[in-house]
This record gives structure tokens, sequence and C-alpha cells, in this order.
């Protein structure tokens, strides 16, 4: 279970996290909505410490930080060991072929025998339909290969919890579908996922739990259902606005 | 023209036995420095790191805000002069090759430098956030992610440093190296050629440099060949 009890992070004058209290539960998938700008990449950004809060406490799993003192790496470290970033724009290292992006981690961080992490690679390509594109280069991928290569490299990682950043808004819808029908299945295992996103139909269909953030506040915290039917305006407003650009 | 094609071993003789290894020996020590002065440049840690820093930075500003020649007659003729009492006590006196490589070397080294934190800094956020978010230690990323991509990205500027720098040789000539160019103009002034002897001269760095650019193109093409969709 990931805890944040009254985080705050800014960046120079802007408040991008106000007193955020939360609680991510383990087992299930967390979608994060709101409108742009509203700090939902700031919020998942510090679950892995690429941006650290000024202040708050942050309970992994039980240990608890205290972030208003410097945090030691070796807790960063830990954390980041158990917590896998998605990114929008994938980040695949253009240097390595697909397979060795995906053994990198496993083989340098958690220090597993080479032949172990290829064969695990192997597999997870399998997984996300690309078999068959070990030694390929990530500039020879389309945009929902390369995001599928990436979800990947963070599933060899065996992680805790998988922290997913708008993982399909820089896609074309045919691709983005491809991606989002991983997703899915990885949600069917009951990994933890948490996702920011801004497609409200892959919202409805995957959460188990939203999260809607607003001005580095959140608004709401509870079921779909309640969220899908709610009567606050603000959400309704969001909604619509949301779902019309889908049309 | 035949009476100057004779001296032609004579000049290749001293460019193999000159030119060639101070431009070879230096750039390898050049690049090392060079690495290891952008890998101090960046880095983030503090306290005594910083005056570290400062002495890098220091470093490459003066070899690159200062003439090279004036760099070999600083290094060959005026350390000498320089006395540290306990150290040196009678100036430091280097043979004239020693002061060539040592202040090549820096030189080199100082322009490398810049070109390889350049590239280093140029490599994109999100390359240190994914190695980052796996868990890797800054040093692990660098070595594993950004030094592979940001040393492929400088091979093309550092082998322009390389053939700059074997034209610089030349310049060994004014302190007492018998190189390449030191040669022509000794036989230019026996023989009262010197148009034909320094184009000769030229010519000869010319097909040196142009060997070398097909090498840095082969170089370009296996190193860039994981970005080519
Ligand atoms: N590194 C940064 N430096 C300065 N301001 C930042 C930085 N990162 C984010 N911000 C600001 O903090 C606020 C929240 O940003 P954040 O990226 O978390 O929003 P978001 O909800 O993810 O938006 P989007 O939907 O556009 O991705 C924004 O106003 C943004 O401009
Ligand atoms: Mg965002």
């Amino acid at each position: 279970m990931l805890k944040l009890t009254n985080i705050n992070k800014t960046f120079g004058d802007h408040h991008a996290l106000k007193d955020i209290n939360v609680t991510f539960n383990e087992h299930a998938t967390t979608v994060i909505l709101g409108p742009s700008g509203s700090g939902k990449s700031t919020l998942l950004r510090s679950l892995n410490f690429l941006e650290q809060p000024e202040s708050g406490l942050y309970d992994f799993d039980g240990t608890i930080l205290d972030l208003n003192k410097p945090v030691a790496d070796k807790d960063i470290f830990r954390i980041r060991r158990e917590t896998e970033m998605v990114f929008q724009n994938y980040n695949l290292f253009p240097h390595l072929t697909i397979v060795k992006n995906i053994t990198e981690g496993p083989v340098q961080v958690l220090k597993q025998n080479k032949a172990t992490a290829t064969e695990k690679a192997h597999e997870l390509l399998a997984k996300v339909g690309l078999a068959g594109n070990e030694n390929k280069f990530p500039s020879q991928l389309s945009g929902g290969q390369a995001q599928r290569v990436a979800i990947a490299r963070s599933l060899a990682m065996d992680p805790k919890y998988i922290l997913l950043d708008e993982p399909t808004s820089a896609l074309d819808p045919e691709l983005e579908l491809e991606v989002l029908k991983v997703l899915v299945e990885i949600a069917k295992e009951k990994r933890s996922m948490i996702i920011v996103t801004h497609n409200m139909a892959f919202a409805q269909k995957i959460a188990d739990k939203i999260i809607f953030v607003e001005n580095g506040e959140i608004l709401f915290d509870g079921s779909k259902e309640t969220f899908f039917h709610s009567d606050n305006q603000r959400i309704n407003d969001f909604i619509s606005a949301m779902t019309f650009t889908d049309i | 023209m035949q009476n100057v094609l004779q001296y032609l071993p004579q000049l290749l003789g001293a460019a193999f036995k000159y030119t060639i290894p101070i431009a070879v020996i230096s750039f390898v020590i050049g690049i090392v420095i060079a690495l290891i002065t952008a890998l101090i440049r960046i880095s983030n840690k503090r306290g005594v790191m910083l005056v570290v820093k400062a002495i890098f930075r220091f470093y490459v500003w003066i070899f690159r805000t200062t003439p090279l020649l004036v760099q070999l007659f600083i290094v060959y003729f005026g350390l000498p002069y320089l006395k540290i009492a306990g150290i040196a006590p009678d100036g430091i006196k280097l043979v004239p090759f020693t002061a060539g490589i040592l202040t090549f070397s820096l030189n080199t080294g100082a322009y490398c430098s810049e070109t390889i934190r350049a590239a280093i800094i140029a490599i994109p956020k999100g390359q240190w956030e994914a190695a980052s978010t796996l868990g890797m230690t800054r040093r692990q990323a660098l070595q594993r992610i950004i030094l592979p991509q940001a040393l492929r990205t400088s091979v093309p500027p550092l082998a322009n440093s390389f053939i700059s720098l074997v034209k610089d040789t030349s310049l060994a000539a004014s302190i007492t190296i018998i190189e390449l160019f030191e040669v022509s103009q000794q036989i230019a002034a026996a023989n009262f050629q010197p148009l034909l002897m320094y184009s000769l001269v030229a010519l000869i760095y010319a097909v040196f440099c142009t060997v070398l650019t097909f090498i840095q193109g082969y170089l370009e093409k296996i190193t860039s060949r994981y970005t080519i969709a």
C-alpha cells in the first residue's frame, strides 16, 4: 500500500500539489484523472521520486519516509526498484536492442543472470504481442510497439506498482488500442497499477478506483461508479468536456 | 618537380617518426583527459567537488582562450624558469617531444571535453529518468545509458578534433621537433624551392587528413546504425 499524507510540492511559486492525502491500494488499478496542468504527473512522479515533494509523509508498504527531511538514497533506490514508471514518450534506450532494453534493469540492478533475464524478456515480449522483435532497435518500432516494449521493460523488474503517465496520448487511435488492450490484460492479473489518462472510456473500463485532481488538490477519491454518476458539477463538467472531445 | 619528389622519403620518414606518433599519442591522452574533465564538470556532487570542478573549468577556459603556439612556448621555453623549491628547484625542463605531447594532449583534452560534455547534456532527460526508474544509480545510468549514447554523437566532432590536431602538430617545429613541417623547412632552405617544398608538404597533410575523413565516415556509419529506421 502506498499512502501519501499532507504532501506538498512547489515549482518556484507554483503550488503543484497542495496537502495531498491519498492511498493507493495493492492489487488494484487506480486511475488519476484531471484537467491539464492539475498536477497528475507531479503526483505520479512523486511516487518514485522523479519529483521530490518538500513536505509530507510517504508510507511505502509500512516504511514511512518523512519528506520534510532529505530522503536517504537507499530508500529512494528501494522504492524505485518496486515501482516502475511507464512514460508518455516511452523513453526506450535507443542504443540497445529491444531485448536488451528489457534485460538492462534485471541484469544491472537486480543482478539476475543474463540467460534468465533474456528468457524472461522473450516471454514478456510475447505477452505484449511483440515476439520476433527481440533484435530490433527502438527506432524500428511504431509508437504503439515502443510503448508495449516499455511496458514489458517495466514488468521485467517485477515491480509491486506500475506507474503509467498518459501511456497512450502520443499514439494514433488504432495504435492506442493495442496498448490499452495489453494494459487491460495486465490489470486482470491484479497487479497494482496507477494510471494517468485522458481516455475516459479506458478509465471506465480499467479502473478499480478513480482519483480526480484539480489545481493540485484531490477533488474526488472513490469508485468509478460513483465518479461517473456523480452529482458534483465540476466532475460532470470535466466528464462531459472529455467525452465531447473524444467524439 | 622531379628533384622535389626525391625528398618524399625523407618527409614521410619525419611524418611517421614524429607527426603521426605525436598526433596519435596526444589524441589518446587527450580523450582520456576529456572524458575525465567532462564527467567531473557534469557531476552534481557538492563540497570539495565544487573546488575540483572550478579547477577543471579553469583548465578548459585557459586552453581554449589562448593560442596553441603560445601554449607550446610556455611549456617548452617557459617552464624551465618555473622554479619550485623542493619539487623542481632548477625549473621544469622537458625534452621537445614530451613538451609537445603534453601541450597537444592538454589542448585537445580541453576542446574534446567540451564536445563530450555537450553530448552528455544533450541526452534527453527522459533517458536519465528511465534509468532512474529501473533503480539504477547515477553512475550506472551514466555508464550504461548516457555515455554510450553521448560518445556515439561525439564521434564526428571528436574526429574533427583529431584532424585538426594532425595539422596542428606542424607547430611542433617551433619547439625544435624535427617533424614533417620542420624537415620541409630545412630542405627548402637548402634547395631554394620553397613553393614546391611547402606545396608538397601541404599535399602530404591533405592526404593524411583525407584518409582520416574516410575513417570518420566509416565510424559514423557504424555508430549510427541503431538510429537508422
Ligand atoms: N519541472 C517543472 N518546473 C516548473 N513547473 C512545473 C514542472 N513540472 C510541472 N510544473 C507545473 O506544475 C503544474 C502541474 O503539472 P503536471 O505536469 O503535474 O500536470 P498534469 O496534470 O500532469 O498536466 P497534463 O495533463 O498536461 O500532463 C503545471 O502548472 C506545470 O506547469
Ligand atoms: Mg502530465
